[in-house]
């Protein structure tokens, strides 16, 4: 007989009791989310693409083999190093989906090479993926921190900066293209990874902030060091990716600002004040359209917005409103 | 600034009696559905709620794409009230000035955004 005491058979998950409603809310928005690239209708891109100068194209593959490392981190790494640290059998259920949509990201920039680009143009940008010293120090200070026996709150830190700080980098160039009417339907793609990525940080910093809310103050403030700690190193990284990146497009500046602006979303997930002031993460507002498009509004305190006329129907069908 | 949170009247729906602004988070999936939060729906089948309300300000995250403050958006259209701003997560320093001075602007002059 086959010794099998020293195996610990989890529980059957029971979805019917819950200990934090947030794990069945967060379940329900990623589930009814869930998309794969072949919805995104990327061989329209094919002529915008074609008008995109040699230097330009060669920016674009590099960003999107970056963005390729991270979602395969996220999925072969990131997520699972989090699930034996999940408070509810419902949290490590969250992150299965979380790890497998990681995949389906990390797919998709396949995807988009398939219909853009060439093998030869492929196989490049994943040698240039390999070798360039930034992106690799961005991987290896998260991997770090992923690392087994590692301290299952400072993960989530690394995870959020991972998920809701470190591609904006990369984000920024589709939405630029985006926002001068070039590969709009990669953007498409591109913003349901945004999405997602939203989701996914706002899920872990919540975890994270739960966790924290327990310890005793001295704690808190050493996780709070930390995470400012780390977010200095990867943010001295990025600065250097992003120069080598942008410099010749002449769009460094302006992807500073992105990234500051991003630096200071992730903190909040993370429940921690602003590092960044306004003055320099004040984001160019045609940037802020390409993230979310056909949400324009007139903001009367801002003097903002270009119109308060909504220009796509809504969907405000719901049996509560009585009027 | 007086305020009052919905969230912290479980059994009952407070009644406004003075003109006020709605601040409201969006919930909206993927396509838009369920934007605007059961409580807040709920608040707002009262008549006197929507007579009194001068403007709705959404709060978001404009990584939800097009239904980045949707809620605000739905709100101010069938109450025929403005969308007076939008902020992404709980708000930077600056949001909060912003928005602070908008409001005061608007307790002096209620009528400056709407026909009344």
């Amino acid at each position: 007989m086959k010794d099998t005491a020293h195996i610990q058979i989890p529980r059957a998950i029971n979805w019917n009791r819950l200990e934090d409603e947030k794990d069945l809310e967060v379940w329900n928005r990623l589930t009814v989310n869930f998309w794969l690239p072949e919805k995104v209708p990327l061989s329209n891109d094919i002529q915008s693409w074609a008008m995109l100068k040699d230097s330009e194209k060669e920016l674009t593959i590099r960003v999107f083999t970056g963005l390729t490392l991270l979602d395969t981190i996220q999925n072969t790494v990131g997520a699972p190093a989090l699930m034996p640290d999940a408070t509810t059998p419902h949290e490590e259920a969250v992150l299965t989906n979380i790890a497998f949509m990681e995949a389906v990201h990390a797919r998709s920039y396949s995807s988009i090479f398939s219909t853009l680009c060439s093998t030869k143009e492929i196989d490049e940008a994943f040698r240039w993926s390999e070798e360039n010293p930034h992106l690799q120090a961005k991987a290896k200070a998260i991997l770090d921190t992923y690392a087994p026996g590692n301290d299952p709150l400072k993960r989530k830190i690394a995870s959020v900066f991972l998920e809701s700080f470190l591609f904006y980098s990369g984000f920024y160039l589709p939405m630029y293209w985006s926002s001068r009417a070039k590969l709009t339907n990669t953007a498409d793609l591109i913003r349901l990874i945004i999405r997602d990525e939203a989701v996914h940080g706002y899920y872990i910093g919540y975890k994270f902030q739960r966790a924290l809310e327990k310890l005793p103050a001295a704690k808190q403030q050493e996780y709070k060091d930390y995470a400012f700690s780390l977010l200095f190193e990867l943010y001295d990284i990025e600065n250097q990716y992003t120069e080598e990146l942008y410099d010749g497009i002449g769009l460094t500046e302006d992807v500073k600002v992105f990234l500051h602006y991003n630096a200071n979303k992730a903190l909040q997930n993370l429940g921690f004040e602003a590092l960044f002031p306004p003055e320099v993460s004040n984001v160019n507002p045609a940037i802020l359209a390409a993230l979310s498009p056909d949400s324009e509004n007139h903001d009367f305190f801002s003097g903002s917005g270009s119109s308060y006329v909504i220009g796509k129907a809504v969907a405000t069908e719901d049996e509560d409103w009585n009027f | 600034m007086p305020s009052i949170r919905l969230i912290e009247h479980e059994n009952h729906i407070p009644e406004m009696n003075a003109p006020y602004v709605l601040i409201t988070p969006t919930y909206a999936d993927g396509e838009g559905r369920g934007a605007v939060p059961k409580k807040v729906i709920h608040f707002l089948n009262i008549p006197i709620n929507r007579s009194n309300l001068l403007g709705v300000i959404g709060m978001g995250n404009r990584n939800f794409g097009a239904t980045f403050a949707l809620a605000a958006r739905i709100i101010a259209q069938k109450c025929n009230v403005p969308v007076l701003d939008r902020i992404e997560l709980a708000g930077t320093q600056e949001d909060i000035s912003r928005v602070r001075a908008g409001l005061i602007k608007l307790r002096d002059n209620p009528c400056s955004t709407t026909a009344c």
